[in-house]
């Protein structure tokens, strides 16, 4: 017990350190996701035959690979072609690619769940496609998709992981090398499971949160998460 | 004879703080049809469902049979088999068909062989006149017809009393005929029955015994040309009066 | 480019077949563990529906190469595995998890008249349970584990921090031989979204199979 509370004195800052590269990567992840994820979703229901297929490409080989392949892909194998990308780069491009497919999907689901009716409504009231779906729809399918969103921001700090593989700093990362310093593998990772627990618990009890407030009674929707 | 086929006990119920039953007594002859009539959540499927222990009743004692089934040292499956028991939602199991539903208490419950099941089961649906729907699920078939199949299922298992649960309240209204005709047949042919129903043509016609219930306890049982014309309490003739009025149209026979 | 498929791609599939063993054992087992702790949360009683409950909520809310590492250093200080087998035996654990929450809801789901209505006919408890509410639980779970099946086909990639010599550990080796890692990484790429491609379709197809009007 004795030897635990020195190893902790030791390993806290550095767990806190990166607790906050943890922190950054997924919020970076999430921002980069719904830039590239949102769009996307608009595309697929609303953009025609070209745009639609770019999508779906897109969010199909996202999504159908895993996420450590496609790191592994930017970080490796760009330098292929005389691309080397710094290690925190890398990490963001790809974590915010992997994100965006899953965004696209929850935000494709929304929209279509909200679609037919309120368009033929909003149509009928005379007010364009482009004016209903920025007024209409859009509205709406971000309350909808919210449920799903949450999941997709305490499924991504678990995903910030990966970056563990390259070297970044991060959470996983610094509980390596303190496995490795004081070869005490098992402590070290539960200490960091702690961690996690924590963030998550927070993070889970701030969406929460956030859900019931802009909750409208009667929009409810059901999408696979990861 | 001398002994009634189902006797309730002192039946007390609570869901928390609210008391549901307050003490029901009440006792079923063979060959009887007892209509259970009144407001609803006055307790009514409750009390029905005290009688095979789908509910506990809190206090009082159940006797089926001659068989106390509250005692915990009666095997409350094997008293089951003789207790048919219809609900209002049908509850149908929905990955089996309409002969499959029938034959599984068969093979389940009572060991009969695949064979034998299977000639009781279509049996059983040409009873309730659904020996062509045999190999349909339930999902391809309309409320009536469920209804229909899940009195089948009861009755495969040779109960010696049937609880019917408000057995027509989730049906569309010209699909009601067809299962209270089967009801009545059965009836006729002299099943004791049990049923907490709405519909006044039937209790009027086919009802042996009427029991009016409100807010947990019985007000008032009788003939129902006593419940109808000489009703002892105000409150039974003002009840039966105004369902009359909604439903009186509407019967069947 | 001939290369390609003279070199690399039967080199990295030589691999597909511990790929495939990680991802068959870790969905197998996590079958057994995820429906035998949901009929247990939903028919056990309070005290092993919390412990249960906790169990989903822990895994669940960890990442998975943490998972990974913790299980397979405790597995390790008791009992000498290879890293294949703490490898699979972890993610099936968590896969296990998950699998509990998808067979939780799909038993919840069946709806409590189904278990009066065989309650009635005299069928006991355990009855009720294998012969009919099961069979419908399983048949409403099918969409929630084809996506589940297709999460662990590319889980299955994480036991390369243990050094398992499954495909992304073999595009590695060879990437460090021939210095093209793109093609490598791609190549692996390509062979996984086949992988998830043909779980769903399969799983899909298997559902039609199943398929019960009006369940």
């Amino acid at each position: 017990m004795e030897g635990y509370l020195n190893f902790l004195r030791a390993a806290i800052p550095a767990l806190n350190q990166g607790t906050v590269i943890t922190l950054e990567l997924t919020l970076v992840a999430l921002a980069a996701g719904f830039i590239l994820g949102f769009p996307a979703a608009v595309a697929r229901v609303y953009g025609g035959r070209l745009l639609a297929a770019l999508s779906t490409v897109y969010t199909e080989i996202f999504r159908g690979t895993p996420v450590l392949v496609q790191l592994f892909i930017i970080y490796y194998g760009l330098p292929q072609f005389g691309l080397t990308l710094p290690a925190y780069l890398a990490a963001f491009i790809a974590l915010g690619l992997n994100s965006g497919a899953y965004q696209a999907e929850y935000f494709r689901g929304a929209i279509q769940a909200i679609s037919s009716g309120q368009m033929m409504a909003a149509r009928s009231l005379g007010i364009s496609q482009l004016k209903a779906i920025l007024y209409i729809i859009i509205p709406q399918a971000f309350r909808l998709a919210l449920p799903a969103w949450s999941n997709e921001v305490v499924s991504m700090v678990k995903v910030t992981s990966i970056v563990y593989l390259i070297a970044v700093p991060d959470l996983m990362t610094r509980a390596k090398m303190l496995s490795s310093r004081y070869f005490n593998p098992i402590e070290t990772y539960l200490t960091a499971a702690v961690y996690y627990l924590v963030i998550i618990g927070l993070i889970t009890l701030v969406m929460n949160y956030i859900e019931r407030r802009s909750r409208i009674p009667g929009l409810e929707l059901e999408v696979d998460t990861r | 004879m001398t002994e009634p086929i189902i006797k309730l006990e002192n039946i007390h119920k609570s869901y928390g703080k609210d008391e549901i039953l307050k003490g029901i007594n009440l006792e079923v002859r063979e060959g009887e049809v007892v209509v259970i009539i009144g407001p609803s959540g006055t307790g009514k499927s409750t009390l029905l469902r005290c009688i095979n222990l789908l509910t506990m009743p809190d206090r009082g004692r159940v006797w089926v049979d001659g068989v106390e089934i509250t005692d915990p040292k009666v095997d409350i499956n094997k008293a089951r088999r003789h207790i048919g028991f219809v609900f209002q939602d049908f509850n149908l199991f929905n990955h089996l068909t309409a002969l499959g539903n029938v034959t599984i208490g068969l093979k389940l419950v009572l060991g009969m062989k695949a064979g034998a099941a299977k000639e009781k089961g279509e049996f059983e649906l040409a009873r309730v006149g659904l020996q062509d729907k045999a190999g349909l699920y339930p999902g391809q078939l309309s409320g009536g017809q469920k209804q229909r199949v899940a009195i089948a299922r009861a009755l495969a298992m040779d109960p010696r009393v049937m609880l019917f649960d408000e057995p027509t309240s989730a049906l569309d209204p010209e699909l009601i005929g067809e299962v209270l005709e089967v009801m009545q047949k059965l009836a006729r042919e002299g099943m004791t029955m049990v049923c907490v129903t709405h519909e006044m043509g039937f209790a009027r016609e086919v009802a042996s015994r009427i029991v009016f219930m409100e807010r947990g306890v019985i007000v008032e049982e009788g003939t129902p040309e006593e419940m109808f014309l000489r009703p002892r309490f105000d409150r039974t003739r003002e009840f039966l009066g105004k369902i009359s009025e909604l439903y009186g149209k509407h019967q069947s026979g | 480019m001939e290369e390609i498929f003279t070199g690399l791609l039967p080199y990295l599939l030589a691999g597909l077949g511990v790929t495939l063993a990680v991802t068959l054992i870790a969905l197998s087992l996590g079958f057994v563990i995820g429906l035998g702790l949901a009929i247990l949360r939903v028919y056990g009683g309070i005290f092993a529906a919390r412990v249960i409950a906790l169990y989903t909520l822990l895994i669940r809310a960890l990442p998975h190469i943490l998972m990974l590492l913790i299980m397979f250093f405790v597995i390790a200080s008791i009992v000498n595995l290879s890293p294949f087998w703490a490898g699979s035996l972890s993610l099936a654990i968590i896969s296990g998890a998950y699998q509990t929450e998808i067979f939780r809801g799909a038993i919840q789901s069946v709806g409590v008249g189904q278990m009066m209505a065989a309650r009635t006919l005299g069928m006991t408890r355990t009855q009720a349970i294998f012969y009919i509410i099961l069979p419908q639980a399983l048949r409403l779970a099918i969409p929630g584990w084809s996506n589940e099946a297709a999460i662990i086909v590319k889980d299955s990639s994480l036991v390369y921090v243990l050094g398992v010599p499954e495909i992304l550990r073999r595009a590695q080796y060879y990437s460090a031989r021939t210095y093209e890692p793109f093609t490598a990484f791609i190549a692996v790429a390509a062979i996984y979204f086949v992988l998830t491609f043909l779980t769903n379709r399969g799983l899909s197809a298997l559902e039609r199979r199943l398929k019960i009007p009006g369940l």
